[in-house]
């Protein structure tokens, strides 16, 4: 198998604003199976990071255990990254953007991480709304593991040994948008010219941001009888395309003026939803939750931007923090002496 | 656009630059393959099969497939497939046994007018068939250009000696010391078939420029000349020479006349630099002899003073190009340039002459001066039984073509002394092999490397002046061969993609390190071309297109820049994508010569 990626890029390869390349947001060569959805999510992500011209240096990785927190060694090799203990990135990635609030936090996980282990953990950070990117790799088994039924795995799916999933699975994206998350979003790793924009709109949000992504596992999970095989997936899409276009662009989407319902953001960025979709309301909490539901119930999968808030405030918002973040403040600032202590005691004598 | 149908032999054939640039179609990556594995012999065989010639050729081809070479696309130099060739044929064990035998008489009998390249490989060809052969040529021995025209400090007298003995030695009648004068007398002789390989061997003059007819004694047709200097009647040559033209004869001129006496050497040329038909490493070579090469002049006059060639004057020019691209040569209006020497060699081209073809044969001309071919496949004359090739066919061009030439006009004969129908020819022998060894691995180093291309070591500049038959080139040593071999992005080993097996995870267009892979929406050549990943911009590269895939999408893939990596083979969960060897072994007489195991 090869495990070294040739240097030789195509010598024609676009750049971005930065100048850089799509190349200078790879990451090392994979080692998931030939086929992993999860390698589809890498790539979107590359190419969500080049195509926003974000400097990847500026970029923080973070993610927990499993096939899917493997995959920030697959992209983004110039960037930051964390890999934290099973479920309990979201503790890292709290700790990581309050201390420093200039990077663009990409969390990757999957729905063992988040839906099993991580679940705790992971309400509370869409409580928190965490400023931070925060995406699901779902694949509704346990890959790692040999491919056992995970919590997201659908009632009435066969598992590849036989047996039929007897549970509900929790729907993550329901969840999110039950627990106050500001920007929630579901995509498909099969379809990039959706899932790419959402990236790009969920790293541009002031918020915690979340996408659930049906990711088939190749191995364990693509069998007939599986409900997130490719072939289910793509038969039981709904898809609801969207177009991103960051603020330094001029208004330029894929789509014909006239199609689309724009959404701007507080940078103003413009998330572009296309007339397909455009009689959905990505701005109302309970509808979007019922349109989530009636979808289900009729065995089919939403994919889209589900819920928006535009104006949310984050974390350090909300938690009234010093405008100067810690990775910025020096010794003096964290402990300015006796003397300020004494002071601040003798106004509260 | 229709799905590309690849069952069609030609359409991976050209995915492999170099072996599709080449007028033989030598299975370039083949041969480089075995070099890597240290298998010489075999790499040479792979070779000779193809172009006769390998120990000449690696020393002296023009190499169309360098500049084809895909390696030239994704960095700044091709590989060195030249070079390599010689590799082969300087660490070969004996080949003898490995080479075909006479065949058993089948009765036919053929002439060949002429030993160079192309006579030689018709005779290499029709011989394992059983024909019996009749080789005619004025010189004392077989090579015909390549023993006359290429100095032997490019091409030492054994290489040659070895590799036209090979075919002679497959039981050849060769009339040598006899010069033809008359084809009819040929013809008289009741052969089945007569081949004219007899070459181009005229040299241009410039008979009417002023002083011509006085300097004459300092005054040598380049070819004539290096002729003379092989076969050692020149040994000397003034101190000052200036060398006219700017091909590759001239640079042989320049380079030889430094060897004999020559110590202000200058090649003067109408054109500009970068349009002289010279290939850049022969003009390099020369530079780096000391010899100025320069452009836009123009020869005026031969200046003769008491009765002696003192110098040449030339008018300055510059190069004009009109609206199609077409040029001349416009003069500046500078007062002309007067250069002083003792000796002119000309070398500004060739020109065909068959003086000894008598009309009442049925053999014709065209008014250039060329036979009257039926096209550029059978080779066949206005005369059924009469067939050319090599630089006599359609004038001066090189040694692999002539070769290639050889192989086409061979099957002519064979179809031609059978009653068959000449355009009904053989296909070609093709074979495409799942390189597959287990789940993620390739029987070939599908990684490419990225060392440099290295040039060939040469000896001591002052030894090498010193003795014209040294040879320049000492060639790669074996470890150098080895890192030089492994450059080669092995092209023929193709991505074969089956549709049906696709699900669309995208996973091999992620991969792929030169974005040559995109599923988009089906559109005509142009659109398409415009909607991938990276545009396809190189229109001489073919991009292949899937049949429909369940979501209506197709798979596009640019072959321009493809690594060959087989990264989207190993990255596919379905086995869509296979690495498959392919062996395109152009059309000849007698296709299983030989079989070398890969």
């Amino acid at each position: 198998m090869s495990y070294i990626k040739p240097k030789f890029r195509h010598p024609k390869l676009p750049t971005n604003a930065l100048g850089y390349t799509v190349a200078d947001y790879d990451g090392a060569i994979s080692t998931l199976c030939a086929g992993c959805g999860h390698d589809s999510i890498s790539a979107a992500i590359r190419n969500a990071c080049f195509k926003s011209s974000l400097p990847p240096h500026r970029i923080a990785k973070v993610s927990g255990i499993g096939c899917s927190s493997k995959m920030p060694t697959y992209f983004l090799s110039r960037s930051h990254g964390f890999n934290s203990v099973h479920g309990r990135m979201p503790s890292v990635a709290t700790g990581a953007s309050l201390a420093n609030r200039d990077l663009t936090y990409i969390g990757v996980s999957g729905d063992g991480d988040t839906a099993s282990i991580g679940m705790g953990q992971f309400v509370h950070l869409i409580r928190r709304n965490v400023n931070m990117t925060y995406i699901v790799a779902n694949n509704g088994c346990y890959g790692l593991t040999k491919g056992q039924d995970s919590a997201t795995a659908d009632r009435g799916s066969v598992a590849k040994g036989g047996a039929v999933n007897p549970f509900d699975g929790i729907d993550l994206a329901s969840l999110a948008i039950l627990e106050g998350a500001s920007f929630v979003a579901r995509s498909f790793s099969g379809d990039k010219e959706q899932l790419e924009p959402l990236i790009r709109a969920a790293m541009a949000h002031n918020g915690f941001a979340f996408i659930d992504v049906v990711s088939p596992c190749v191995t364990f999970n693509n069998h007939a009888g599986s409900t997130k095989s490719y072939a289910a997936t793509r038969d039981h899409l709904d898809a609801m395309p969207v177009d991103f276009v960051p603020m330094r662009d001029e208004i330029r989407t894929q789509y014909a003026e006239g199609t689309t319902k724009d959404v701007t953001l507080h940078d103003g960025s413009v998330i572009h939803l296309h007339k397909a979709s455009a009689d959905y309301d990505a701005n109302d909490r309970r509808g979007a939750l019922n349109a989530v539901q009636e979808a289900e119930e009729q065995g089919r999968i939403l994919t889209g931007l589900l819920f928006l808030d535009p104006n949310t405030q984050n974390l350090a918002v909300n938690l009234n923090l010093a405008s100067r973040p810690l990775n910025e403040l020096g010794k003096d600032e964290l402990c300015p002496g006796s003397k300020v202590l004494k002071s601040i005691n003798e106004g509260l004598r | 656009m229709k799905p590309t149908n690849t069952e069609d032999p030609e359409y991976f054939h050209k995915v492999v630059d170099c072996q599709f640039a080449c007028p033989a179609h030598t299975p370039v990556p083949e041969y480089i393959r075995l070099i890597a594995q240290e298998r010489y012999s075999d790499a040479y065989m792979i070779n000779w099969e193809s172009n006769v010639f390998p120990g000449v050729l690696g020393r002296t081809c023009d190499r169309p497939c360098e500049p084809a070479c895909r390696r030239g696309r994704v960095e700044e130099e091709p590989v060195a497939i030249c070079r390599l060739k010689r590799v082969a044929a300087d660490f070969k064990d004996d080949v003898k046994h490995m080479m075909p035998k006479a065949g058993a008489p089948n009765g036919k009998k053929i002439a060949l007018i002429g030993a160079g390249p192309a006579s030689l490989t018709v005779a290499r060809d029709l011989a394992p068939l059983g024909y019996e052969l009749h080789l005619y040529d004025a010189q004392a021995k077989g090579g015909g250009f390549m023993r006359s025209e290429i100095p032997s400090f490019r091409l030492p007298e054994e290489v040659l000696d070895e590799e036209v003995g090979y075919v002679l030695d497959m039981g050849v009648h060769a009339t040598f010391n006899t010069y033809i004068d008359s084809l009819q007398s040929i013809l008289d002789k009741n052969y089945d078939a007569v081949f004219i390989g007899c070459g181009a061997p005229r040299g241009r003059d410039l008979p009417k420029l002023p002083g011509r007819k006085e300097a004459d004694k300092n005054i040598h047709i380049g070819l004539d000349w290096l002729a003379n200097v092989a076969f050692e009647h020149t040994k000397k040559i003034g101190t000052k020479v200036i060398v006219l033209g700017g091909g590759n004869t001239a640079m042989d001129c320049c380079r030889t006349s430094r060897r004999l006496g020559g110590e202000d050497v200058k090649v003067i040329v109408r054109s500009p630099f970068e349009d002289m038909k010279a290939s850049p490493w022969e003009k390099e070579d020369a530079i780096h002899e000391g010899i100025p090469i320069i452009d836009n002049h123009v020869p005026k006059e031969f200046v003769v003073e008491n009765g002696k060639l003192v110098g040449m004057t030339f008018e300055k020019v510059e190069a004009k190009y009109d609206a199609d691209g077409k040029r001349s040569l416009v003069p500046t209006g500078e007062d002309p340039a007067f250069f002083e020497c003792d000796d002119v060699l000309i070398a500004i081209g060739q020109e065909n002459a068959f003086p000894w073809i008598e009309k009442s044969t049925g053999v014709r001309f065209t008014s250039w001066g060329t036979p009257i071919i039926n096209d550029d496949e059978t080779f066949q004359s206005t005369r059924k039984d009469v067939f050319f090739g090599g630089d006599a066919a359609f004038g001066p061009s090189n040694i692999i073509t002539a070769v290639a030439h050889g192989h086409k006009a061979a099957v002519s004969i064979d179809l031609f002394c059978q009653g068959k129908n000449l355009e009904k020819r053989p296909a070609p022998t093709v074979s495409l092999k799942s390189q597959k060894m287990g789940i993620h691995e390739w029987s070939y180093d599908s990684v490419p490397v990225d060392d440099k291309r290295e040039a060939v070591p040469l000896v001591d500049l002052k030894k090498a002046l010193a003795d014209r038959a040294l040879e320049v080139e000492l060639g790669f040593d074996a470890q150098t061969a080895f890192v030089q071999a492994e450059r080669c992005l092995n092209c023929d080993v193709q991505t074969v993609f089956t549709t049906e097996n696709c699900i669309e995870c995208d996973a091999c267009a992620d991969i792929c390190p030169t974005s040559c892979i995109s599923f988009v929406e089906n559109a005509d050549e142009p659109e398409l071309r415009a909607r991938l990943l990276v545009p396809a911009e190189n229109p001489e590269q073919d991009i292949f297109v899937s049949d429909d895939l369940k979501t209506g999408k197709v798979l596009v893939k640019d072959e321009d820049v493809c690594l060959h990596c087989g990264l989207c083979a190993e990255r596919c969960p379905t086995a869509a994508w296979d690495m498959q060897r392919f062996l395109y072994s152009m059309t000849k007489a007698k296709p299983d010569m030989m079989e070398v195991q890969a």
